[in-house]
């Protein structure tokens, strides 16, 4: 076996990929049933000439992919203003609207700009927002996308997450020639960048919680390893690379310990806490059956993980300083429930669960244990909760690809994310620190 | 053997078939073939799976079978052949959501055994796989327990430990695309790589 295997790192935040065309392109399938009516007018340019970048077509693109908002199509404005002042709410009015939204783009000095922009309610006339967002060059797109969260805010009351970014798995190739990367990408799937590549499988992407690095799984020495890795610098750390099985890392709430996955000798998989900092491992179940794939509560004082004990697979919680208490079994309906992942408030848990012989999404209120399946696919999988909480991305086939896609926490509102390659294992990264 | 009790019990859970005296015969069918598969070409029936394609990625396995044969007598020739037969054959298939070694794979997986006991330098890497359905982390788990049960069969026929390095890619690396049963039942699987 002397075939080398090389694992070709690029520090992501640096490296685009060529062309830098999104890989990803976001079709809704399926949207609320009375969406909001918005206009986003172009936003006005303080210079001569095409302004650098257009924010409203974004912005309108943002609010019409949550499935809650249909954007009037430009086509059919009659004025475009670009101050409250300007704006004949009368006329707006007539084209049923609810609610108009109006702005510039202004140049400042050495390549900043600043997007001004207004938020009215057409029905009463009222200025619901006037708001401001920095920019340079390089991070018109992403302040566009904020000037999409503060809307989004102040209409729907939930905070906006189409400024955050997701990774995912790809892979191509056939299966003795197969390329699997590491992939980090806006929201919307744009501004792809190659985290990690490797030929052997990379897995389970799994974001710290300040949103800096991911922690993944990768065979590069063909065995299974755990590696952590700085997003902005591309500074990778071996964290677990025990005998067996290395897998399902899960970040603490807190950032200092990562939940694993071990077989040590016997390749019996349990759950282990290990401290990033002082390496110190503990153990958190012991049983014949496979336990894996653990999930840490919102406030980090448990864990949720998937065993096969009670003869098929199941989610469990465990205290995360375990003195050797029985966990307790969380899920009953069914013979297939697992991959738990809860909702940044605590209070849901969301899980693959197999429902009349396909494997859906399904969702489960932890206060009341009252559960819903989500999605109607055959092959659904790693669901991953937006860190707004109020949608879920996982991964679907689509014509014997894997594909992307996302829902509403109340299953009304569906997208697909199409793809050119094979894509699968997406995580939601967290809001970034205020 | 409580280890292995245990395993077969789960291996067996979804089926209906009563565990104990499964486990038994199990046991004592694959401690036999070990010391009678010399014998054979009658030791086992005929495999109910067509023949699965051997591992691309993989050399010959070394044997020395050869050399210690007497050359040109018949029986010895239908035997060695027999052997050189099943040698060839490195792909284990298993049933959905289940780690045991089919009978029809026995007297193959007899028969690495055989060459490995005879080769304690010889070493094997055990890559267990699933099909793509459910989640992939609890696949990997599926996939060690299908290395695992090859490994403790391989032990069990006087394998040494150290000669075995198991590994579980899950469904990681599927050896058939597609979704459909035929797929799948190609990709649950343990593939034996010789050579580490």
């Amino acid at each position: 076996m002397s075939k080398v295997r090389t694992l070709v790192l690029l520090a992501a935040g640096l490296v685009a990929m060529p062309g830098a065309r999104a890989e990803l392109t976001i079709e809704i399938t399926e949207g609320v049933s009375d969406p909001i009516p918005i206009a986003i007018v172009p936003f006005g340019w303080s210079e001569i000439g095409t302004a650098p970048f257009d924010v409203a077509e974004l912005v309108a693109k943002d609010l019409q992919r949550s499935g809650r908002f249909t954007p009037m199509p430009r086509t059919d404005m009659i004025e475009m203003p670009t101050r409250s002042e300007e704006v004949e709410i009368d006329d707006w009015k007539l084209l049923r609207n609810d609610f108009v939204v109006v702005g510039q783009l202004q140049a400042g000095a050495e390549g900043r700009y600043t997007i001004q922009f207004e938020l009215l309610n057409v029905l009463n006339g009222q200025k619901l927002l006037l708001n401001r967002q920095p920019a340079t060059t390089a991070t018109l797109r992403a302040a566009s996308h904020r000037v999409a969260d503060v809307i989004f805010e102040k209409l729907t009351g939930i905070r906006g997450a189409f400024s955050t970014r997701i990774a995912y798995i790809s892979v191509e190739g056939q299966p003795t020639n197969r390329r699997y990367k590491l992939i980090v990408a806006d929201a919307d799937g744009e501004n792809p960048r190659i985290a990690a590549q490797s030929s052997e499988p990379i897995m389970s992407p799994a974001w710290s919680p300040d949103g800096q690095s991911l922690a993944y799984v990768s065979f590069e020495n063909r065995v299974a390893s755990i590696y952590t890795q700085m997003l902005r610098t591309g500074e990778r750390v071996r964290v677990s690379a025990r005998a067996g099985i290395n897998g399902a890392p899960a970040w603490s709430p807190d950032g200092r310990r990562l939940a694993l996955t071990l077989s040590r000798k016997d390749g019996n998989l349990d759950v282990y806490v290990l401290g990033l900092n002082d390496q110190v491992l503990t153990r958190l179940t012991d049983d014949n059956a496979i336990d894996t794939e653990a999930a840490w509560s919102a406030d980090g004082k448990s864990l949720f993980f998937t065993s096969d004990r009670s003869g098929s697979p199941q989610i469990y919680r465990v205290a995360a300083n375990s003195g050797g208490e029985r966990p307790t079994r969380v899920t009953f309906e069914g013979t297939y429930n697992a991959r738990p992942r809860v909702s940044p408030d605590g209070n849901t848990l969301a899980m693959v669960t197999l429902d009349s012989g396909s494997y859906r999404i399904a969702v489960q209120d932890l206060r009341n244990g009252g559960s819903r399946i989500l999605t109607q696919g055959r092959l659904d999988e790693s669901p991953s909760f937006a860190p707004n909480g109020a949608e879920l991305i996982y991964a679907t086939q689509d014509r014997g690809r894997g594909v992307l896609a996302t829902v509403s926490v109340d299953g009304n509102v569906q997208q697909r994310l199409a793809s050119e390659s094979d894509i699968r294992e997406p995580v939601w990264a967290p809001f970034p620190p205020q | 053997m409580t280890v292995l009790q245990s395993m077969w019990y789960k291996a067996n859970r979804f089926t209906d078939v009563p565990n104990w005296s499964v486990d038994m015969r199990n046991v004592l069918l694959i401690t036999l073939l070990s010391f009678t598969f010399a014998l054979a070409g009658c030791g086992g029936k005929d495999a109910v799976q067509e023949t699965p394609p051997a591992a691309e990625t993989t050399e010959p396995p070394p044997s020395d079978l050869e050399s210690s044969q007497v050359p040109s007598t018949t029986p010895g020739d239908a035997a060695a052949a027999e052997m050189q037969r099943r040698l060839a054959q490195r792909i284990i298939y298993f049933d959905f959501d289940n780690a045991e070694v089919r009978p029809e794979f026995r007297d193959i997986v007899a028969a690495h055994a055989a060459n490995l006991a005879r080769s304690p330098n010889m070493k094997v890497r055990l890559e267990g796989h699933a099909d793509e359905r459910g989640s992939r982390e609890y696949n990997i788990g599926l996939g060690e327990r299908r290395s695992q049960s090859v490994r403790r069969a391989l032990m069990l026929q006087g394998v040494g430990d150290g000669q075995i390095v198991t590994v579980s890619y899950g469904e990681e690396r599927p050896a058939q695309s597609g979704s459909d049963e035929a797929a799948w039942a190609k990709n649950r699987r343990v593939e034996l790589v010789y050579g580490n």
